[in-house]
């Protein structure tokens, strides 16, 4: 579902991805791990195409990026460290938007539904300024799912939860891989890494170091992993 | 400014990067004859013109800076239009050279020219179409050096801010083409917009008599082997400048600064 | 169909936005008035020297009143990386060029709608004696500042000092066109249109090539 072969980026002369394999198959979900600044961002954006590989080849579903990238686009949802919300808009109208650009039928009745899911409905007519940052978060979330993509990027999403909010992330997650789709999430939590996806992979200064099942994931092996990647010339 | 001559280390690189391919110490050397024939032949071979006497002069300054004011234009234009499609950083230090180059000349037209039409108009300025036309190729080279400054051409490792090299340089290359597109516009109006500048060309045939044609035209060759001459010196220090940032990178990431 | 869908969908947001905080509209529509103000004090209303320059003056006071208007165009998508968010939309990028030009020509015009007649009571100028060729003069110049504006002000915003950058990146590209509109709401003023028929040319030609120019263009500016 999601393939990434060779990915490579280079930010001013520094190589930040050198060579990245990937692959996520439908119906699975794969937790990212790495020390601060190992490219796990980087990684998210480039298999996104927000900031294109320097060089190497992002396959989403059947179509090649970036041949026919708006194509793709709409299978990918996508969820960074911002929120991408307009803050004078309301959550209502947040929704709506990105519904009609990803031209989803009746996009008031779907941006009405999903407020519902992350249980802002109450809050529907605010302008999301007045939201908290875990409430900010819940929208992003129903932001990056109101289209029906098949593949989610997710860059640490449990940022500002509380405990209600990480509850209801898991579910969507769970939900969503349990439909067939493919997860990619950077995450720093091994428990929820582990209550939610199947697989791990370990990058350590741009690099795949090794990866685990998420049955087999135990502190000491990540942090092995760690110390392996970093021992690499 | 990076490169000191104080630095042994960057003083190799700068004289490294003069083996490169930069049209460099050929034209460097052809430069000066060319500039002093260019000289005796205003000074000593063309005749003074009847009216204006010696300040008539400052015509083959102004015409030959002109020229190559438009050239480096041009050469900016394509330069940048060769970076957004191939993004190899010499077609980007190529425009950013030439731009640079070609303010100077576009500044030494803008000053040559009232100083002639002071005399001959007796007005320093005169809102004239190609008048307008120069002045706003001034102010489109000034912005695009100006907004290559505010871009950031260096990096700073670790700091995830967005400013890289490259992304400068693509913004430095939408303003070097957005830029160039005005020009063809102005230049368009000169045909329908009333002009007070003369024109040299009319036809086939030149305004002038033949010596002066004659100076003008070693006047031209000898500037446009300046800009060439220039453009070379100016495209090595941006290479070396490259390899300087290069250097410091590799050398920054060796001691694993920002990993 | 979906790129026009996808145009209108960043302008209804642009819209919205603004209804709610009615920033942009009034700090752009004082503006333009205290530029008027203050010109009136320079110049004396109704005088003869007043009439020449009125169609200059009218067109600093818009082309200022829009220029404030474009340097905030872009900064709520500078927030919370909303941009970002319109980029990964199944659409061409260049409707996101396009929406914010539709939005920022509607913010202007209502601007110009608002205070030309009373740039024409303040000065005392007389009537327009061709208002229809006016509105198409004030159309076509409108369009070609927003077009050329907003795309600077999307390349600006991804600078350190956007605010510096717009106006001296705006002003140089605007020359062919401050001389081309200028005349031509003199002689829509007056109603001498004798040797115009290359202002109308000027004219279209600069907002076909800046609309066309951006166009090709703006996804270059959304990179990183
Ligand atoms: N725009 C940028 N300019 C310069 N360096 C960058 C940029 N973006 C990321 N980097 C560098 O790339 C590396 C990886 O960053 P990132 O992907 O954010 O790491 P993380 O794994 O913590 O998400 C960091 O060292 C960072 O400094
Ligand atoms: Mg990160």
């Amino acid at each position: 579902m999601l393939h990434a072969t060779g990915v490579t980026k280079r930010i001013g002369g520094r190589v930040v991805l050198d060579r990245v394999d990937l692959d996520v198959v439908p119906g699975e979900a794969v937790a990212l791990m790495g020390p601060n600044g190992a490219g796990k961002s980087t990684l998210l954006r480039a298999l996104a195409w927000l900031s294109p590989p320097s060089s190497g080849q992002v396959t989403v579903g059947e179509t090649r990026l970036p041949a026919a990238s708006p194509g793709a686009r709409s299978q990918m949802g996508v969820l960074l460290h911002h929120t991408f919300l307009y803050e004078s808009l309301t959550g209502l109208e947040n929704l709506v938007l990105h519904a009609r650009l990803h031209g989803v039928a009746d996009p008031k009745r779907a941006a009405g539904q999903w407020l519902e899911r992350v249980g802002l409905t109450l809050f529907a007519h605010e302008p999301s300024r007045t939201y908290s940052r875990g409430m900010q978060q819940r929208l992003a979330i129903a932001r990056t799912l109101i289209h029906r993509p098949k593949v989610l990027l997710l860059d640490e999403p449990y940022t500002g939860l509380d405990l209600d909010g990480e509850e209801l992330l898991s579910g969507l997650i769970r939900q969503f891989r349990d439909g067939g789709g493919s997860v990619l999430m950077v995450t720093h939590d091994l428990e929820t890494g582990a209550a939610v996806s199947d697989r791990f992979i370990v990058l350590v200064r741009g690099r795949v170091s090794g990866e685990m099942a998420a049955g087999a994931v135990s502190r000491a092996g990540l942090e092995e992993l760690y110390r392996q990647g970093r021992a690499k010339p | 400014m990076m490169v000191g001559a104080k630095s042994p280390s960057a003083s190799r690189v700068f004289h490294a990067s003069r083996r490169s391919r930069a049209p460099g110490t050929f034209w460097t050397a052809a430069m000066a004859p060319a500039m002093l024939t260019a000289l005796y032949a205003i000074f000593v071979y063309a005749p003074d013109e009847r009216v204006m006497g010696a300040v008539q002069k400052v015509f083959y300054f102004h015409v030959a800076s002109a020229w190559n004011g438009i050239l480096a234009f041009l050469v900016m234009f394509i330069a940048s239009v060769g970076y957004l499609l191939s993004r190899r950083p010499g077609w980007d230090e190529l425009a950013f050279a030439s731009a640079e180059v070609g303010e100077v000349f576009t500044t030494v037209t803008l000053l040559t020219g009232p100083l002639w039409g002071k005399v001959a108009w007796n007005i320093w300025w005169d809102w004239d179409p190609r008048l307008t036309t120069t002045l706003v190729l001034w102010t489109v080279y000034g912005v695009y050096l100006v907004a290559r400054h505010y871009a950031g051409t260096e990096v700073t490792p670790g700091q995830g801010d967005g400013q890289d090299a490259s992304r400068a340089a693509v913004q430095a290359a939408v303003i070097g083409i957005i830029g160039f597109a005005d020009i063809p516009i102005l230049l368009m109006s000169i045909k329908w917009w009333r002009s007070v500048h003369p024109v040299l060309l009319q036809g086939a045939k030149m305004n002038i008599a033949p010596p002066m044609a004659w100076t003008l035209g070693i006047s031209v060759a000898a500037f446009t082997l300046l800009y060439v001459g220039l453009l070379g010196l100016r495209l090595r220090l941006e290479r070396a400048r490259r390899e300087v940032r290069r250097l410091l990178a590799a050398g920054l990431a060796g001691k694993g600064v920002g990993r | 169909m979906k790129y026009l869908a996808g145009l209108l969908t960043i302008t209804w947001k642009d819209i919205t936005a603004e209804f709610r905080t009615k920033e942009m509209s009034t700090s752009m529509g004082i503006f333009a008035l205290l530029v008027m103000v203050v010109f009136g004090f320079a110049l004396r209303p109704g005088a003869e020297e007043t009439v020449a320059v009125f169609p200059g003056f009218a067109w600093i006071g818009f082309f200022f009143a829009g220029l404030l208007g474009l340097s905030r165009s872009f900064v709520s998508e500078k927030m919370n990386g909303a941009m970002t968010g319109l980029m990964l939309a199944p659409v061409d990028r260049s409707v996101i060029y396009f929406g914010k030009v539709a939005g920022n020509l509607l913010f202007m015009f209502v601007v110009e709608a608002v205070s030309f007649p009373l740039y024409i009571v303040l000065f005392d100028v007389p009537a327009p004696q061709r208002p229809g060729s006016l509105a198409l003069v004030a159309f076509l110049g409108t369009l070609g500042f927003v077009a050329v504006g907003t795309f600077l002000a999307a390349l600006a915003a991804n600078t350190r000092t956007s605010e510096l950058l717009l106006p001296i990146l705006l002003f140089p590209l605007a020359v062919p066109l401050v001389i081309a509109v200028v005349s031509m709401t003199r002689a829509a003023l007056t109603g001498d249109f004798t040797d115009t028929a290359s202002w109308w040319r000027m004219l279209v030609v600069y907002d076909a090539v800046f609309l066309v120019v951006p166009w090709l263009l703006f996804e270059y500016l959304l990179e990183s």
